[in-house]
């Protein structure tokens, strides 16, 4: 901020408070030329108005508040770019990037900064880290049969993963895995899901429609479907062979058998378990859109130590 | 009434009887809206799946509703029969005064098309799109010149002291929706608002608390200086309080707007200074309430009997419970734990129905026997009824939503031993539910209490002239 601005600022702010003290001082002087406690001599519509004092207690009420609001603004940054006598701020600003930040954070502590989010942050670490350090050196396997652990997985899950997978941890056919039925996308062992945690999943899943058209569309739905034994009409039926044929394309990543890759987060087709929805009209769509269903990473968020204590919740939902 | 008044003007009293029967009419149906909204955050199947059903729609509807229709009705109304009233002399303009009317109906029926359509800028309680915007600054500034030019004709030498409150209240209006509401249209009903991130939304709260400021506090208190003193029969009780108290409130309450943003990507500056203005602004709030409250002295006796002025000086004392509760819910400390809780809807209400509504609502009884031709409304015992059903609302609606606010703070904040958040938003609504349930009943009583008012104008308005004898126990000194 240039000193314009901060001149501007506080001319302004303590023109303000400076200009309501004088106001209060001059009221308190009866310069009305009435003496105290007679009418003031004009009537509205048969209104009239006394010149009474202001009363005592609100007068030094407002001479408390006036004198709590300098105070308040020596200490406190308020006045342009005058920091305050405190140097406190309530976090390092116009940061760009996590760099920045960090950077931010040392230059802050070096310069005698009292930055109130870092010093939550620096204190929830000193309070919590130890914590989460301790569980960090057991196996994610190992740790979901922790009871203690499986419920702080639990609380960072219900506030950090509940809102798409839900309270429950079963998902929604949104796109949503169920994380409880053991059927994995990209794996389920504790470095997988550890992993997925840690970096986030993009899945890619193609559109078909101008590469197949609306009929062969149609006949690999008939064959997907097929797959994992669902019951469909004799007209649907009589497309499984041309579907076969076309779901060749579809082997690439769901294999031969359609028994799916983790390598690739290409869901398993002979299960039953559908991402999506499992109804002729939603399989349709998938192939004919395509689905890009994203898992956010979190690192940065939650840190490689939360991280490991969700993976042995969610493993322990399956195990 | 035992002034004989020599002479008088020939006041326009149409332009008020107007806004004054329409004051009633958007009362119910904001209140009614409020209510239904009410209902459906404990029972959400009440939007029947229909878009313009839901909370989301008819939430903006329901507070431009009651800010606008029925607390601008009531601002108009008043505001035109005190500057005549104080000034001893007719409108300025009668043309004008009727396209404010006519005007302002325009817009008010335009919100209630097109925020249910989910037309809106998502501005809070600037949600209406441009052309209504633009519709409401014409409005707006006929009722400026049609105000002061009254005032510039005045046949009296001083300007009373409600009518600096109402000046106060429409210049300032005029600045806030203007400055507010500048948009690049994209299409007839389409808009971006002129201003980005940090400081979009500083200019939103920058009018959003100036809304409450100005047109919920200064034009109320203007109303205030006027029905008070008249309905108790007492004169003012300070002139020189009523001077500190408006120029230190006018000038205190347009800094107020950045304590809605504490803990945001606002500059810390800003923060602080919206803080420290929130809170030296309780002591001249508290000026307008002293004066009123004050100007009773001698005359105690008559809230025995008189159930308007009780309205007026409960709604007194609603003023002053919320703007003592507004300058500590301003302190960044308490707003950590208040800040997005129903605490701030309840304090939303203490002073929306508490004092707004219930000034107004004692105003209107009090204008209507003057507007139409009778000594006293058709019943002072549903004038009492009322009175219970208001009050009782209030309290019911105001303490739930404490209760609630306060829960919900405490719920979110709450961490375990190993720094995890004990409870999930979900497990807060939960715990909320009952406080909702209270919530609405509250909000019926409110309701209830306004269609008994509205009954009790139909009877009165429709009674032949003068034909209404002064209860005996309601009879003013």
């Amino acid at each position: 901020m240039s000193m314009f601005w901060t001149i501007w600022i506080s001319v302004i702010t303590l023109g303000t408070i400076i200009g309501c003290f004088i106001l209060l001082r001059w009221t308190l002087a009866n310069k009305t030329g009435v003496a105290e406690g007679e009418g003031m001599g004009h009537v509205f519509d048969g209104i009239e108005e006394i010149n009474n004092q202001l009363p005592r207690w609100w007068t030094i009420l407002f001479y408390v508040c006036i004198v709590w609001g300098f105070v308040y603004l020596a200490l406190y940054p308020g006045l342009g770019s005058f920091q305050g006598l405190l140097g406190w701020k309530s976090s390092n600003q116009n940061i760009q990037s996590l760099e920045e930040s960090a950077q931010a954070r040392i230059d802050a502590k070096e310069a005698g900064m009292l930055v109130a989010y870092d010093r939550e942050l620096d204190r929830a670490a000193e309070e919590y880290d130890p914590i989460f350090e301790a569980y960090a050196q057991i196996p994610v396997e190992e740790l979901a049969k922790d009871p203690e652990a499986v419920k702080v997985g639990q609380r960072l899950f219900l506030q950090n993963c509940s809102q798409c997978h839900g309270s429950d941890a079963r998902g929604a056919n949104v796109g949503f895995p169920n994380l409880t039925d053991d059927d994995w996308l990209y794996g389920g062992s504790g470095a997988k899901i550890v992993e997925t945690l840690t970096l986030g999943r993009q899945a890619a899943m193609p559109a078909w429609l101008a590469t197949m058209g609306e009929d062969g569309i149609k006949e690999t739905v008939a064959y997907v479907l097929s797959l994992s034994g669902r019951e469909q009409t004799p007209e649907m039926e009589a497309l499984i062979p041309a579907g076969q044929t076309r779901f060749a394309v579809c082997a690439a990543c769901h294999g031969m058998d359609g028994k799916g890759n983790q390598m690739l987060g290409a869901p398993n087709l002979t299960d039953n378990i559908w991402l999506y929805g499992s109804s002729e009209r939603s399989v349709t769509d998938t192939l004919v859109y395509g689905r890009n269903g994203v898992m956010p990473s979190f690192k940065q968020t939650l840190g490689d130590d939360k991280i490991h204590v969700v993976a042995a919740y969610v493993y322990s939902l399956s195990h | 009434m035992s002034e004989i008044s020599q002479a008088q003007p020939d006041y326009n009293y149409k332009i008020v009887r107007q806004f004054t029967i329409m004051t009633i009419v958007w009362g119910i149906i904001g209140m009614g809206l409020g209510v239904f909204i009410a209902a459906q955050l404990f029972a959400p199947a009440l939007n029947f799946d229909t878009p313009w059903l839901t909370f989301s729609r008819l939430r903006p509807l329901h507070t431009n509703a009651v800010i606008f229709a029925f607390g601008g009705c009531a601002l108009f109304a008043t505001s035109y029969y005190i500057v005549q009233r104080t000034s001893q002399v007719r409108l300025f303009s009668d043309k004008l005064a009727a396209f404010t009317f006519w005007g302002w109906q325009a817009v008010i029926v335009l919100a209630v098309i097109t925020l249910p359509m989910g037309l809106t800028t998502t501005k809070e309680y600037a949600e209406l799109e441009w052309p209504i915007d633009i519709l409401i600054a014409l409005v707006w500034i006929a009722y400026i010149i049609n105000f002061f030019g009254t005032l510039v004709i005045r046949k009296v030498s001083h300007i009373y002291v409600a009518n600096w409150f109402l000046g106060a209240f429409m210049l300032t209006v005029a600045v806030l929706h203007i400055g507010n509401s500048m948009a690049i249209p994209v299409s007839f009903t389409k808009s971006y608002s002129l201003y980005a991130g940090a400081v979009d939304a500083m200019m939103q709260w920058w009018y959003g608390h100036n809304a409450v400021g100005f047109f919920l506090t200064a034009g109320f208190l203007g109303m205030m200086y006027y029905f008070v003193p008249k309905q108790a029969g007492r004169p003012v009780y300070s002139y020189r309080l009523s001077i500190v108290h408006f120029w230190a409130l006018i000038s205190l309450y347009i800094w107020a707007g950045p304590h809605h943003l504490h803990y945001t990507a606002l500059p810390d500056w800003t923060q602080s200074l919206g803080m420290v203005m929130s809170i030296i602004l309780f002591v001249p709030s508290w000026g307008g309430m002293i004066n009123g409250i004050m100007t009773l002295s001698g005359a105690w006796h008559k809230l025995r009997t008189d159930p308007v002025l009780r309205f007026l000086i409960v709604s007194l004392s609603f003023y002053g419970m919320s703007t003592f509760e507004g300058p500590m819910m301003a302190i960044k400390t308490v707003n950590a734990l208040s800040h997005y809780t129903d605490w701030t809807i309840g304090h939303v209400h203490s002073g929306a129905l508490g004092w707004v509504a219930m000034v107004s609502i004692g105003s209107i009884y009090h204008l209507i026997p003057v507007l139409f031709d009778q000594r006293a409304m058709y019943s002072t015992r549903l004038v009492n009824v009322h009175f219970w059903l208001a009050t009782i609302g209030v309290v019911l609606y105001i303490v739930a939503m404490w209760m609630s606010g306060v829960l919900q703070g405490l719920m979110w904040r709450a961490v375990n031993a190993d720094g995890t958040l004990t409870y999930s938003f979900v497990e807060s609504l939960e715990a909320s539910k009952p406080f909702y349930v209270v919530r609405f009943i509250g909000g019926l009583f409110v309701v209830v209490g306004m269609l008994v008012m509205a009954y009790n104008t139909w009877k009165t308005v429709r009674a032949p002239k003068g034909s209404i004898a002064v209860e005996p126990a309601a009879q003013a000194a």
